[in-house]
């Protein structure tokens, strides 16, 4: 699926809460199905800048898609990360580098993409288009 | 005491946070500030701005009345025997990195500095700085499974070498208390200077500084009612002198031909440059305020909350409080058991609870406890045992969303 599509299906499915609270549970609950890091690529050379929690990103190509995964200590860090991964992941790199973000607006987490908070997850996206961008080449 | 008048006194207590009223827990990093504070900011730039000290003219001769005058109450909050042992910075580290550059070429590569391992991060990379210049040796006291100094190596490590000793007066990150006036007693035996760090303390009693002996000691105003970007640093009068100015600049001259420049003399010869007159006026501003509630009601009525949230966070299962000394501040660092602090803390805020998550600019303390950090509350006399309730249902509603 496209990663406008699957953006889509996720700010649908966020719509559905009608407080932070639910919105919450489901995102710590989107963080249990994570793709989750290899073991052996769980290493300090993966790990994101910034973070007050741990968070691991690694990714690879395989036929010619980009995978990710990752891991982190905190739930939240972990359940937004899993937000990312599900419209990133197993797309072209191409289709990664030109993608847009507003859906973490949408879903009303944008808060927790602001440059000055100590989660990462700006790192985090910006290590995501760094492998997309290596790929790319390839 | 009338908790619901102060409360009045701090109009940011009345906002809301996502959607909650605001509930603010993260006072060892900074207090809130009473309208008096905010009034007199305001005041300063609307009626009698001026550049201080060389001004013929009315106003600014106003600007430094009011300037001095804030020494001069700084001075007496503190106990302090002259105003001129009162130097004006824009705060703890600024105060810190003056007296580690006068030490600097104080010491050298033979001589030692004890710091304990109760230090913020602000209080260690200076030091470091020095000895990397100076060749002189740092040694730490490491502190106890209670958070506490362990005084047994201090003794053992205090010598004749030693130069100086630096100490917070209470932990950041623990709110442990430290027996300040028995560091600086073993260290005056050895003829080694001490260096008080009081940024934690201030906010919580009143120190007498002529009475603890103590040849520097520190605090930021922010940590009490004040502003931020000014501090004070004492130094006794035989330290300032023998220490090197810090920058060069206007105000800490008092003579200067291309050949040679006489420096003024104290307090001028340590601030440089136009100072912030307006925050030091709001300082002593902030300490008329908390000296008219008075220092013993803020501590007993702090103790309280102190002693009422400790009980309720205990009562959560697989809760664990870091640095139970019997003597600290008002401050709980707590981790709950598979949880990380950073998700309680994340998830507080969304009930308009304000804690702060972390090292707490204290690694050296968390690698102690074997810990990546902790959720910290740390109350003010300004807080309610109301307030307290809410932390503790919210703390719940977080925990079991976590869990």
């Amino acid at each position: 699926m496209e990663i406008k599509k699957i953006q889509d299906e996720i700010i649908e499915e966020f719509s559905l809460f009608e407080d932070w609270m639910q919105k919450y549970e489901y995102m710590i609950e989107l963080g249990k199905s994570i793709e989750l890091i290899d073991p052996k690529n769980k290493i300090d050379s993966n790990l994101i800048k910034g973070c007050q929690s741990k968070l691991w990103l690694f990714a690879e190509l395989k036929n010619g898609k980009i995978i990710y995964s990752a891991d982190s200590e905190a739930i939240i860090t972990k359940g937004i990360a899993a937000v990312l991964l599900r419209a990133f992941s197993n797309q072209t790199p191409l289709d990664v580098l030109s993608a847009d973000l507003s859906y973490i607006d949408q879903i009303g987490l944008k808060e927790h993409l602001s440059p000055t908070r100590a989660n990462g997850l700006v790192s985090m996206i910006k290590q995501m288009k760094y492998y997309a961008l290596a790929y790319s080449n390839k | 005491m009338d908790i619901a008048k102060i409360r009045n006194d701090f109009p940011i207590l009345k906002r809301k946070v996502n959607g909650n009223n605001f509930i603010y827990l993260d006072n060892a990093a900074t207090s809130q500030k009473p309208n008096l504070v905010i009034d007199s900011i305001s005041d300063y730039y609307k009626n009698y701005n001026s550049n201080i000290h060389r001004g013929v003219h009315t106003v600014s001769q106003e600007a430094t009345d009011a300037y001095e005058n804030a020494r001069i109450k700084i001075q007496k909050h503190f106990n302090v025997k002259n105003s001129y042992e009162v130097i004006l910075t824009s705060g703890t580290t600024h105060s810190i990195n003056l007296v580690a550059n006068g030490f600097l070429e104080i010491l050298n590569e033979n001589d030692e500095i004890i710091i304990s391992g109760l230090e913020h991060h602000s209080n260690i990379v200076p030091w470091q700085m020095m000895a990397e210049k100076n060749g002189a040796k740092i040694k730490i006291i490491p502190i106890n499974e209670n958070g506490e100094l362990d005084m047994k190596v201090y003794d053992s490590i205090l010598s004749n070498k030693t130069k100086l000793v630096f100490v917070n007066h209470v932990s950041n990150a623990l709110g442990t208390v430290n027996p300040i006036k028995k560091i600086i007693d073993k260290a005056h035996k050895l003829g080694a200077a001490v260096l008080v760090d009081g940024a934690q303390a201030s906010a919580h009693f009143k120190t007498d500084l002529q009475k603890l002996n103590v040849d520097f000691y520190t605090t930021s105003a922010h940590k009490l009612c004040g502003p931020t970007g000014i501090g004070m640093l004492f130094g006794k009068e035989k330290w300032l002198k023998k220490m090197p100015p810090y920058q060069g600049g206007g105000e800490m001259i008092s003579d200067v031909t291309f050949e040679k420049t006489t420096y003024a003399d104290l307090p001028h010869k340590f601030e440089a440059g136009t100072p912030n007159v307006c925050g030091a006026i709001a300082f002593g501003v902030a300490l008329d305020y908390l000296n008219d509630i008075g220092f013993e009601v803020i501590e007993n009525y702090e103790n309280s909350l102190l002693k009422y949230a400790t009980e309720k966070l205990k009562s959560i299962s697989k809760l664990k409080i870091y640095g139970e000394s019997k003597d600290k501040t008002s401050v709980i660092s707590f981790n709950v058991k598979g949880i990380h602090a950073y998700d309680i803390g994340t998830l507080l805020d969304k009930f308009g609870i304000a804690v702060r998550t972390g090292q707490h600019c204290a690694q050296p303390v968390m690698d102690h406890f074997g810990i990546s950090g902790t959720v910290r509350v740390s109350f003010s006399f300004y807080n309610t045992k109301e307030e307290i309730d809410k932390l503790y249902d919210s703390l719940n509603r977080v925990l079991s969303m976590l869990g």
